[in-house]
């Protein structure tokens, strides 16, 4: 009796691993060597960890991304920064090889002499080239290498979307395990994830149907959510507009990189519809909390496809994956 | 699922094998016990002896040790390249080298070992001549004073001696006693000889070490060894300019020269320069006994054991950093804990280990803490990555010396021990605690602060276990076991222990 009146509050507090593995949910260990490792391969790395890389090799392949406006390289840019901006309105910086969503700068409009953030917050041109100097050292970049700041234009999110975020563009992330998407999720910003749109730093994740791009549930700091926190929006109602192009547009990163395990982060934008944002060669787990279901036995229907299925064209990968990962 | 590849599992199970087979072999062959405790220690302490020759004829004479109370000597031998090697018996035991012509720098090695034993007296001896010294005034009449004080107080000639040593190490000193310090300080030994032979006490200065596990680079101290009748005891000398962090009183004594003789001799060259490293292994009696006899298994034997005593010293620690790696292994493997930096933590329990737990504990707290304000400033000057990290570093040496002076200021010798910790790895853990903090906010530096210094803790009591220290120093086999753990640990696919707690809601779907 004894036993089991420790073992009870442990119960709520952890859950048993083969119940984990029941659910085919894929662990840290598993994702790191049965698929990064053995789908992607490290010389492929420089193309995904280097946005100004990702944007080119996009660009040659026609896949859409935003447009680039500069590439501030050296310091010496930094003071001639004003320059660049003074007729920009709206814009976002970001280091080239920067993880995680860390060192982006979103700047939404102008106000005189400073620009507004999407917060709302007004940022001056010091504390612009501050971030800048920033970038160039290195400091959001993996492993601390000095680095390139990207300025691009700034995404005019679909209007479909207008209330499922706050103070952010919404995400869509689609795991591509060679070729054929196997699970999605859209991340929508909020107030405490200060228009970050990651999880663990307070953003909701929602799980969408591959089938038909419409919302399953939503998590947020790993509680289940119905309705966004902060704009009150029922989730529920929640559909990726050019859901076919968003998912053709994923599948076909893997034959763009050749990683056959890949994250790709797509927005929406209100003009030129679904655009390439970035690529992960590392995309995390919280995907299967979003989705309420593990990754691992539709990454094992992959794992068994021949070669010739892998080489399929990309709209007959689509149809597939949505017609096996229909639920 | 990958195949269970057939070279992967052959290279895990030689590895095992040699391992293990290597522990058995000289557990069972050269009665290596598997257990530390289960016999007695040795210690190798070994001399190196440098000097400069010029061309001439070189004959070096050392001092070799005797058996003692608390040291057996069980065998002893010299390295010497080119040089004629003599071991002398009997009354005044020593090693002498000798060479026709000798140019530069040059080394010579002689090697003790030492089981650790009472079964000894010291050498027996016939107490040395009274000396009657003279010092100028107003010397003569400290002297006078301080023996007068002494003698009135003691009963026979080692309690005087006593008496004569707490007059030098009371505090406040009398005024003559300070008189004579002030005076003497470099000759203080020869001095308390010759203050004792003016009582009328027979003394000598003898040289001895104090046998601290894994030092290099040590000098021989001197001590007093004095007579009553035929009985004789040594005494400790006070006032040596000793590291406090590192000298340990209550080590063991072994007097390399017990009866006053010079420790070397050596004509035909200069320079000449003698340091001691010392290590203690265990090993059993009988095959201490065994290997004294022969030293033929020598290359069967091979092991970290042959090599000089100081790169075994070296070994010693180098030995246990796969433990550490192992640890870190497990965590990161089974348990999932975040860490600041990939090993920082071992190299973190390494510092513990030289600094003791809580001190280490509380010193990487303040340096760290220290570290992150003022870094916190120096990010508001909107340095450069570079310069902003060497200036962390900067402060870093600049707050252990700060905290070194004010904790040996106050009386806290521990506080010295902060000098043990890797600097560069602290500067970079500031810089990333730093960064991790303006990025994802405090919660997130105390949970990879708090996992790597748990990682650390753990770490630290794997290698500081003397079970662990035992096994790993003297079988090397136990690193290809650990190798084979690694290999299998790189292989698990198996969830982590924080993932049954993160994806906890996964069951209610």
């Amino acid at each position: 009796m004894a036993l089991l009146n420790w073992w009870q509050p442990l119960r709520k507090m952890l859950i048993a691993p083969a119940v984990l593995g029941r659910n085919g949910v894929l662990g840290m260990n598993a994702r790191n060597r049965l698929y990064i490792s053995r789908y992607n391969n490290r010389a492929f790395y420089p193309l995904v960890d280097n946005k100004l890389k990702t944007k080119r090799l996009a660009e040659q392949f026609d896949i859409p991304v935003p447009e680039l406006i500069d590439v501030i390289e050296s310091q010496h840019q930094v003071a001639d920064l004003q320059r660049y901006l003074q007729l920009l309105n709206s814009f976002v910086i970001k280091p080239s090889k920067g993880s995680g969503g860390k060192g982006i700068l979103v700047l939404q409009g102008r106000d005189g002499d400073h620009w507004i953030k999407s917060s709302g917050a007004l940022v001056s041109l010091q504390e612009i080239q501050r971030h800048v100097s920033n970038i160039l050292a290195g400091l959001y970049s993996l492993g601390g290498t000095p680095d390139v700041a990207i300025i691009e234009h700034c995404i005019q999110f679909d209007q479909s979307l207008v209330g499922f975020s706050h103070e952010g563009v919404p995400d869509i992330r689609v795991i591509v395990c060679r070729g054929y998407p196997v699970m999605a999720m859209t991340r929508l910003a909020t107030h405490s994830s200060d228009g970050k749109a990651n999880l663990h730093q307070g953003a909701v994740g929602v799980g969408i149907s591959l089938l038909t791009g419409k919302a399953i549930f939503g998590v947020m700091q790993g509680q289940r959510v119905k309705i966004h926190p902060d704009t009150g929006e029922d989730l529920a109602r929640l559909q990726i507009p050019h859901w076919q192009t968003v998912l053709e547009l994923a599948a076909r990163c893997y034959d763009v990189t050749g990683l056959g395990y890949l994250g790709t982060d797509v927005v929406i934008d209100a003009e030129r519809g679904p655009m390439l944002l970035e690529l992960n060669a590392r995309p995390g787990l919280a995907i299967q909390m979003a989705n309420g279901q593990g990754l691992l036995p539709r990454l094992r229907k992959i794992d068994q496809l021949s070669h010739a299925e892998i080489r399929k064209p990309v709209a007959e990968r689509v149809r597939l994956s949505q017609q096996w990962f229909a639920d | 699922m990958i195949k269970r590849n057939l070279p992967y599992a052959l290279l895990v199970l030689v590895l095992l094998a040699a391992g293990i087979g290597q522990i058995l072999h000289r557990h069972w062959v050269f009665d290596v016990p598997l257990l530390p405790g289960e016999s007695q220690s040795i210690w190798s302490v070994e001399a190196k002896l440098e000097f400069t020759a010029h061309g001439e004829p070189v004959r070096v004479r050392l001092a070799t040790p005797d058996s003692q109370p608390g040291f057996m000597v069980l065998r002893d031998s010299g390295a010497s390249p080119g040089y004629g090697l003599n071991f002398i018996q009997g009354e005044h035991s020593a090693a002498e080298w000798t060479k026709r012509s000798a140019e530069g720098r040059q080394v010579l090695f002689y090697r003790v070992d030492l089981l650790e034993s009472d079964a000894h007296d010291l050498m027996t001896e016939k107490a040395p001549p009274i000396m009657q010294a003279s010092w100028p005034e107003p010397y003569a009449s400290a002297v006078a004073q301080v023996v007068k004080e002494a003698y009135s107080t003691s009963a026979d000639h080692f309690s005087l001696t006593r008496e004569l040593l707490k007059a030098f190490e009371a505090e406040p000193k009398a005024q003559h006693v300070q008189l004579l310090v002030s005076q003497y300080h470099d000759k203080l030994p020869g001095l308390l000889v010759n203050m004792l032979n003016m009582a009328g006490v027979p003394a000598r200065v003898v040289y001895g070490l104090r046998l601290q596990d894994g030092r290099r680079q040590q000098l021989l101290e001197p001590y007093i060894r004095v007579w009553q009748g035929q009985s004789s005891q040594v005494f400790d000398v006070p006032l040596q300019q000793r590291n406090p962090a590192l000298f340990d009183p209550d080590a063991p004594l072994l007097l390399w020269e017990q009866r006053g003789d010079p420790v070397i001799d050596v004509t035909g060259a200069d320079n000449s320069q003698l340091r001691f490293s010392m290590i203690r292994k265990e090993e059993s009696a009988f095959a201490s006994v065994a290997n004294r006899l022969s030293d033929q298994h020598e290359l069967l034997n091979f092991s970290i054991h042959s090599l000089p005593v100081e790169e075994q010293a070296m070994f010693k620690t180098i030995l246990l950093i796969p433990i550490g790696a192992l640890v870190v292994c497990l965590l990161r493997v089974l348990v999932g804990i975040k860490t600041s930096g990939t090993f920082m933590p071992v190299l973190i329990a390494l510092a513990f280990i030289q600094t003791s737990l809580i001190t280490g504990l509380v010193g990487f707290l303040v340096v760290v803490a220290t570290g992150l304000v003022i870094r916190s400033y120096l990010s508001r000057l909107n340095l450069l990555l570079v310069a902003r990290i060497s200036a962390v570093i900067i402060t870093v040496i600049a707050i252990i010396g700060l905290f070194s002076v004010a904790a040996y200021k106050f009386g806290l010798t521990e506080g010295l021990k902060i000098t043990f910790f890797p600097m560069i790895i602290l500067s970079w853990t500031i810089e990333r605690m730093s960064i991790l903090w303006e990025e994802e906010g405090p919660r997130e530096v105390v949970k990879q602060g708090g996992g790597s210094l748990l990682t650390a803790v753990l770490a630290f009591w794997a290698m500081n276990n003397p079970l662990i220290q035992h096994l790993t120093f003297n079988f090397i086999g136990v690193q290809l076991v650990v190798l084979a753990l690694v290999l299998i640990l790189g292989t698990y696919t198996g969830y982590r222990l924080l993932e049954l707690r993160r994806f906890v809601d996964m069951e209610t779907r």
